[in-house]
């Protein structure tokens, strides 16, 4: 049996998201720039798909950027916002538990001058709301905030994060930039830009059955970035490049087909498989919450005293295909820093495989993927010298 | 990311399991860096007799662990001293850059293994 339990890495890409996009590659062709009809044609389809998923988050036409992916979103949002805002001041709130695209940005503007606070979370994975409130200050420009995190799924409490920024710039009339990245939480749960008091918002389509290659940033009206990248004046002066029209209408497509109601199912299987390996697998634990603020798919959990790139391998084997946080499957030779940001002993980090369930999978294939995590844990604590 | 060789002795390590009464055991790694490598010998007129390997570890380090068995195994004691990690790695068609690390535990863990041996026959006389 082949078991794609990888979805948080990439999904496929929908049949239906694949037919809608077809006609974009050798009929509808033209440059969307262009002012002639195959260009205008081009231009059509581009806006329509950009007008889907402004409406999707309540946000408007016009404060959709497409950019090549959800890292690109992220660089143009937080490069974008302490370029243009340096003027008024020079500190920027994260987490620890960001995705690369912002912690690695953030590190990059520590070189540049900018200073950059990293909230700590608690054991589960929640932002600390109260170190927050501390960290706010005159100098701050911009909050960045992960909206659910793509190892253990935790939801944040973006909607109270949001009030706290909203508060503060009331208070001292400032104006202090809020983003978040919802690339795994997009669909999977109802954004809705204006209830939560974003500014800014990063998405990706191939983490939604749509194409790679695409993601949009949404820039609320008011909210002065700097574009990173130079070139023509396409995306409203933010983005320039020829616009990926194609997979712009994929990516629409895929965000129309899926909402939270399609993740009823895979909410349930979550907890099935969860109680599987629990029950079947001494000496397992799974991080991040069990049922509630978590997201619907994935399920990272702790094996004790096996090593998470063999686990993964030999459930690969098996025709299973999940991911790991352990350092060996790194580039580096640390295990995963938002596991060590939870507070999990080094040695387990290394024993974690992450599950990320998709809309097609079946219990058939929990339960086949239980009976080998099984198999592949015993075997490897076999052979550990300290059990 | 790994050669046939090593998945080969991954899949199917050779020589694996704890040893009762060795003559000389050597463990390096600790499990915070997520290695540890177990090395246990039997040695009869200076030559290893018998050799297992226990490991925590990624796939490199179990091929590494069940590879250096294979090519320790009846060698003389000297001539096991004289194999080094990139012997071990050689034989596997080669490691990734990044698990080198994983043969240098084998090299130390063997010469950790000989060396416990030695000290223990010295304690005998």
């Amino acid at each position: 049996m082949k078991v794609y339990f990888d979805n948080a890495a990439t999904t496929k890409v929908d049949s239906r998201v694949f037919e809608a996009m077809k006609p974009y590659f050798s009929d509808i062709y033209g440059n969307a720039s262009s002012l002639h009809g195959f260009g205008l044609s081009a231009k059509q389809a581009l806006e329509e798909a950009r007008e889907v998923i402004a409406r999707k988050i309540n946000a408007r036409h016009n404060e959709i950027i497409f950019t090549s992916g959800a890292t690109e979103a992220d660089n143009l949002a937080i490069r974008g916002v302490a370029y243009k805002n340096n003027h008024l001041g020079n500190h920027i709130i994260t987490t620890k538990i960001e995705h690369p695209a912002v912690l690695e940005s953030c590190r990059f503007l520590e070189t540049q001058g900018f200073k950059i606070t990293y909230l700590s979370v608690d054991r589960e994975g929640f932002v600390n709301l109260e170190e927050l409130k501390r960290s706010l200050g005159e100098k701050t420009i911009l909050v960045s905030i992960i909206f659910a995190n793509n190892e253990i799924g935790i939801i944040q409490p973006i909607k109270e994060i949001g009030k706290i920024i909203k508060n503060w710039n009331e208070k001292h009339n400032s104006k202090i930039i809020f983003h978040s990245d919802a690339v795994q939480a997009f669909t999977k749960i109802d954004i809705n830009v204006n209830d939560l008091n974003l500014d800014l918002l990063s998405i990706s389509s191939h983490k939604i059955y749509g194409p790679k290659g695409i993601g949009a940033l949404y820039v609320k009206e008011g909210t002065k970035i700097e574009k990173i990248a130079h070139g023509g004046h396409h995306e409203y002066n933010l983005r320039p490049g020829t616009e990926n029209v194609t997979s712009a209408v994929g990516f629409a497509k895929a965000l129309e087909l899926f909402n939270p109601k399609n993740y009823e199912a895979v909410k349930s299987l979550r907890a099935y498989l969860i109680k599987e390996v629990l029950k079947n697998i001494p000496d397992s634990y799974l991080n991040g919450p069990l049922a509630e603020n978590v997201l619907p798919n994935i399920a990272n959990f702790i094996f004790k005293g096996a090593e998470g790139e063999a686990i993964m391998l030999l459930l690969d084997k098996e025709g299973i295909a999940v991911s790991t946080g352990s350092a060996c499957a790194s580039h580096s030779l640390e295990p995963s820093y938002v596991l060590l940001a939870l507070g999990v002993p080094k040695e387990e980090a290394h024993g974690s495989i992450r599950v990320s369930l998709g809309l097609e999978n079946k219990k058939e294939e929990v339960d086949y993927t239980v009976k080998v995590f099984k198999k592949v844990i015993k075997r490897l604590r076999d052979i550990n010298p300290l059990r | 990311m790994y050669t046939n060789k090593v998945l080969e002795h991954f899949y199917d390590p050779h020589n694996y399991g704890r040893m009762k009464n060795p003559d000389g055991v050597g463990e390096v790694g600790n499990p915070s860096c997520g290695d540890v490598l177990r090395l246990y010998i039997k040695v009869k007129n200076d030559k290893i007799i018998d050799i297992k390997f226990e490991t925590l570890g990624c796939a490199a380090a179990i091929a590494v662990s069940s590879m250096t068995t294979d090519m320790v195994m009846g060698k003389t004691l000297n001539e096991a001293l004289k194999i080094k990690k990139k012997d071990i790695a050689d034989e596997l068609g080669g490691l990734p850059e990044i698990k080198m690390h994983c043969s240098n535990l084998a090299e130390e863990a063997l010469k950790l293994a000989i060396e416990d041996y030695q000290k223990k026959v010295k304690d005998k006389k």
